[in-house]
């Protein structure tokens, strides 16, 4: 009785903002929970490197070779994580690996982004002959394995992380020229867009206010996705030796170098790549729970 | 439906025209003289520098130096390795089938497991095992896969002893090689036990190569399960009363199984750039590492041979899944 009428229920109802509707729609989503602070943990790991690191990633402790982790026979509390062949502090390497490989991955992505959307709206605003040509080679660069053709962009530049890192950034590219010139195309034929274009908004006006809002979704989405799979190309780069170069505490480059001592000390090996997997799956996580949240046309 | 065929087909040629672009600026934008690159370690003479350069064609304009190399590419000429001396296409023929049977065994089981794992998932939606299939088809996805191979070896090679630890055959086997397939091979010289080691050689790398493509597989057959499971004619189908298992595999699985089918044909890509890496683990004779150790040894006709046909594989068999969805997918084809 008086129920409906309760002052709970319309405060309830109240409408939400922007980012509260995303959140409500984000945290239906468990792996998107659990992703999220994960890689917010890593990023915090990353930027506190210097301060949480128990020793210098460089430095060679001469008396302690290939120390096991702490839990294993032979470990001790100095090195958590054990060491490696040079004496070096395995989680210090990770940490720092932290930052390398994370700040290297959202370079690429930024990179890509940039040049994508750029790309992309010209493409679009343009049409015709150029409009053709670009996604000609935005269609071949799709047709072409991806870590191949960050191989041979390495190939050609030589092998260090900078080069690596625009090799990946070359790869990820069509997918963000691919949505903005779909975006710029479907969005300056409506009818709204031409009434802002006889008020006498020009190009890139007309870019932020109607194009811009309407891609911002899906280019989160590809951004995310593409920053997982950037931290696997990085990495798979450094352990073939095309990336990042020894000593650089690199998690895929960590991975390589100790691959020779794969029986004796198997830490070495496993412990870079739980870095990895554990970043990219708490990346892939969120990028689930962000397609779905903020673009509900995606959803499957 | 032939003009969708049509359309198709004429993607294509832009597209390797694109590739042959970039395999033919591959040598002259990497860095260094391209003759002395093409020369090898040793360098030449400054007398022979100018033959090779004439030779080569480098002494005329970009143009007739790209048709030059355009005409010989389309005749099969794909140039010589500077480290083996052999034409880069009679290396890579060799090498292929290795790679070619591993990619074969990987996406065999790649399918044997996404695809039941995929539908089950789909008919016990938001069970137990629905929620284990799609957490470990996200794992499967987002595994440096170098790492899960070296973790395969340390596990079952290193620890247990079950299995090898690289190459595709004991020493002890003398095999004829006839088809370059090594399981084909062993069996046609009536060697069992050879079939056998060269089957326990193979497990390992095939599960590392397959694991991308399983996870995606899996993924890929349960959402599109979902969608099929939802539609009216299912709905009636159950309503008529047919057994669940009728329904599930007689009604939806064949209609799910269409874009599943686009998605095993786009795995070839992933495949290939997956074999640069497993197979260099594995020691495994084929192009991937063929490839990659081309690049170490600055190798370029062997890089750029190798880049221009695997890709050009990549764009063919591509162009034939997307022909072949329109062919099961009568609604594409009307378009």
């Amino acid at each position: 009785m008086g129920k409906l009428g309760s002052s709970k229920l319309i405060t309830a109802n109240a409408p939400k903002g922007p980012w509260g509707e995303f959140w409500d729609s984000y945290r239906q989503n468990l792996g998107a929970l659990i992703g999220l602070p994960t890689l917010v943990l890593m990023v915090l790991v990353a930027v506190f490197a210097p301060w949480l690191a128990p020793y210098d990633p460089a430095i060679q402790h001469t008396d302690a070779f290939l120390v096991p982790p702490v839990w294993q026979d032979g470990g001790s509390m100095r090195f958590w994580l054990g060491t490696d062949d040079l004496g070096r502090d395995m989680l210090s390497r990770l940490i720092f690996g932290a930052r390398f490989s994370l700040s290297i991955a959202l370079a690429v992505v930024m990179l890509a982004l940039a040049f994508g959307v750029s790309i992309g709206a010209l493409a679009g605003t343009l049409r015709g002959i150029p409009e053709i040509v670009i996604m000609r080679i935005m269609d071949m660069m799709l047709a072409l394995p991806a870590l191949l053709l960050a191989i041979v962009v390495v190939a050609v530049l030589g092998a260090s992380l900078v080069n690596a890192a625009i090799a990946v950034a070359v790869v990820l590219l069509p997918h963000f020229v691919r949505i903005t010139r779909a975006s710029v195309v479907s969005e300056t034929a409506r009818d709204y867009v031409t009434a802002t274009r006889l008020d006498g908004a020009g190009p890139v006006r007309l870019f932020r206010i109607a194009v811009l809002p309407n891609i911002a979704a899906p280019l989160i989405v590809q951004a995310t996705l593409a920053f997982s799979s950037a931290i696997l190309d990085i990495a798979a780069l450094g352990f073939l030796g095309l990336g990042a170069q020894p000593p650089t505490p690199e998690w895929g480059t960590l991975l390589s170098s100790s691959r020779e001592f794969i029986q004796r000390a198997p830490w070495t090996v496993t412990l870079p790549g739980v870095a990895i997997l554990v970043t990219v799956l708490a990346t892939n996580l969120m990028g689930d729970g962000l397609r779905d949240a903020l673009d509900p046309r995606l959803k499957r | 439906m032939l003009l969708h065929l049509f359309r198709r087909i004429g993607l294509v040629i832009p597209t390797f025209l694109g590739i042959t672009v970039l395999a033919f600026f591959l040598i002259r934008l990497a860095p260094g003289d391209p003759i002395l690159l093409l020369a090898g370690e040793r360098g030449v003479s400054a007398e022979r520098y100018e033959q090779l350069r004439i030779q080569f064609g480098f002494d005329r304009s970009l143009w007739v130096q790209y048709w030059d190399y355009l005409t010989s590419v389309l005749s099969g000429d794909l140039g010589v390795s500077v480290v083996s001396k052999t034409p880069v296409l009679t290396e890579f023929l060799n090498l292929f089938p290795a790679t070619l049977e591993l990619a074969t065994v990987a996406i065999i089981f790649a399918v044997l497991i996404g695809l039941p794992a995929g539908v089950l998932a789909a008919v016990r939606r938001n069970s137990l095992f629905d929620y284990a299939v799609m957490g470990t088809s996200l794992v499967g996805y987002s595994m440096p896969i170098f790492w899960w191979a070296l973790l395969l070896v340390l596990l079952f090679s290193v620890n247990l002893g079950w299995m090898p630890v690289a190459g595709r055959l004991d020493f002890m086997y003398d095999v004829e090689p006839v088809t370059g397939f090594m399981l084909v091979d062993t069996l046609l010289a009536g060697d069992g036990e050879a079939f056998r080691d060269a089957l326990h050689h193979l497990v390992l790398p095939a599960i590392a190569l397959g694991t991308i493509p399983l996870a995606v597989i899996a993924r890929m057959t349960r959402s599109s399960m979902l969608e099929v499971l939802r539609e009216d004619y299912v709905r009636t189908a159950r309503a008529k009363g047919l057994s669940p298992m009728r329904v599930v595999f007689k009604h939806a699985l064949r209609n799910a199984l269409i874009p599943v089918v686009t998605v095993i044909g786009l795995q070839v890509s992933v495949l290939l750039t997956g074999a640069i890496l497993t197979e260099t683990i594995f020691s495994w004779p084929g192009i991937g590492k063929w490839l990659l150790e081309s690049i170490y040894r600055r190798d370029y006709p062997a890089v750029q041979g190798g880049v221009l046909i695997v890709a050009s594989i990549v764009i063919i068999v591509n162009t034939f899944v997307d022909i072949l969805y329109a062919v099961i997918n009568p609604r594409i084809r009307r378009r």
